[in-house]
């Protein structure tokens, strides 16, 4: 027990790096995928196919594969080839990513909401932006916040592929205790640490849900 | 195409400001033409039922008239502003878009699925066109959407989500909701035919409530006895024309077209 009790803190630390990442992915994401599934939707058929294109290159190549693409390939590459150390270039390739992900989920989400929305928003003088910022936005989080649920979730796992890049998260942590005492218990606290993440994120998106139902029959 | 098309019929609202002039309004869909040259003028305080088969055209007629419906041809033109000028053997040309807004803003209107925002309450519905489009202050917008919930008799509901209320109940918020925008003219779109018959009474009941406080009505409708009843003047349409037009109770009394009488025949 006391032995548990002495990974705590080294795992600790290893827990901020992997929540920094997750945390700040999602609020780079998040609106990115927005801006996406916009551009998606939007009536620019150049704009909608550069986008379909991305989201073919980003879900279609593997996050790891990416990610050593912005360390190690990036820096090379003209233009805009620019060095990056190795936590900012963790999260350039997570948050373009997700923002993928994101994207087709809010499209979805933006789609799912019925053209009346939109012509009892309009007889009302209401234009684009108000139209999407008060009617369709709303209704849209609510749609879509179960896959939300499901891809935060998935983000707070694939966090443990910056170990490529040798960042002490808590997989590599507990790793590299296993390494030294040559013992398995650190990764089952490892477990314990990203089953009580998922378990706070779960009970976040339900009371989410439940709050979004009252509105619905 | 019959005489009677163009006649007003002597209504009494002849003279009175022209709300609404719609000419020759054609509009296709894909191969289909739905309006094959539709015209209508509508004056201050008139209240006009549009009815007819379905298909006949009546509903994206009224559609064009505030632009749900983009015309192929001919014009429109609203309390003096063009919203749609006819161009020869060329798409009619509209206004700007912050123009059709504005032009559009003096017509309010009811869907026959209410349309109604299902996130918000019964007065977070009422009151929001008018706080982000009119920039009415809370404290402004309130008090009016309180008046109006009573006017329609649905106070109690204030708080309500939509997905709570009946049909009826639905229907008259969403007239509260047009009417806080303080639209010149309220166009219905078959605002009963998704009501079960009781409830179709209670909507009739606000609809004939604001005619009878002389707003300038069109209403695309079903129902004979509200044509009969409240509207000064019916048009009939079939396959994308006008038929027939005239004074209610002439209208209903002394059809004039063969094709009026087999359809009154059907819906009576």
């Amino acid at each position: 027990m006391d032995y548990v009790l002495s990974l705590i803190g080294p795992m600790a630390e290893g827990a901020k790096v992997t929540l920094s990442l997750f945390f700040i992915t999602l609020f780079l994401s998040v609106p990115l995928g927005l801006a996406l599934a916009l551009a998606r939707i939007s009536k620019w058929p150049l704009l909608s196919t550069a986008v379909n294109g991305y989201i073919w290159l980003m879900r279609g190549t593997p996050l790891m594969l990416q990610l050593l693409f912005v360390y190690f390939a990036l820096p090379f590459v003209p233009v805009i080839g620019i060095r990056l150390p190795d936590f900012p270039a963790a999260v350039v390739a997570f948050a373009l990513n997700y923002a993928a992900y994101f994207a087709e989920i809010f499209r979805a989400g933006i789609q799912a909401v019925e053209r009346g929305q939109y012509e009892g928003s309009k007889v009302l003088g209401m234009n684009y932006l108000q139209t999407l910022r008060r009617i369709v936005l709303p209704q849209m989080v609510q749609r879509v916040l179960p896959p939300m649920s499901n891809e935060t979730i998935t983000l707070v796992k694939d966090t443990s592929l910056i170990y490529v890049l040798a960042l002490n998260d808590i997989l590599r942590t507990a790793r590299g205790i296993v390494q030294r005492d040559f013992t398995t218990t650190p990764f089952l606290v490892a477990a314990v640490f990203y089953l009580a993440m998922t378990l706070i994120l779960t009970w976040l998106f339900q009371r989410m849900e439940k709050r979004y139902a009252k509105f619905d029959e | 195409m019959p005489n009677s098309t163009n006649s007003t019929a002597g209504s009494a609202a002849e003279g009175r400001e022209i709300m609404i002039e719609a000419r020759e309004i054609t509009k296709s869909f894909g191969n289909v033409q739905v309006l094959k040259g539709v015209s209508l003028t509508l004056r201050k305080g008139e209240v006009v039922a549009i009815i007819g088969p379905s298909g006949s055209g009546k509903s994206t007629f009224l559609r064009c008239l505030n632009h749900l419906e983009i015309i192929d041809g001919g014009s429109i033109t609203v309390e003096g502003e063009v919203l749609a000028t006819a161009v020869p053997d060329a798409p009619s040309r509209y206004a700007g878009d912050a123009d059709v807004r504005r032009i559009c803003r003096k017509m309010g209107m009811v869907f026959q699925s209410f349309n109604l925002f299902p996130h918000m309450t019964v007065l977070q519905n009422i009151i929001e066109a008018p706080m982000t489009v009119k920039r009415q202050s809370r404290g402004t917008a309130i008090p009016k959407a309180e008046a109006l919930l009573a006017k329609v008799g649905l106070q109690a509901k204030r708080d309500n989500y939509p997905g709570r209320l009946s049909g009826g109940q639905k229907q008259r918020v969403a007239i509260a909701r047009a009417l806080a925008m303080e639209p010149d003219i309220m166009l219905f779109d078959e605002p009963t035919s998704a009501l079960d018959p009781e409830l179709t009474v209670e909507v009739l009941r606000t609809m004939r409530q604001l005619a009878e406080e002389h707003m300038t009505m069109l209403v695309v409708t079903h129902e004979m006895g509200f044509a009969r009843e409240v509207a000064h003047r019916v048009i009939f349409m079939d396959e994308g024309r006008i038929v027939e037009t005239a004074e209610s109770s002439e209208f209903f009394l002394n059809p004039r077209q063969e094709r009026t009488r087999a359809f009154l025949g059907q819906m009576l």
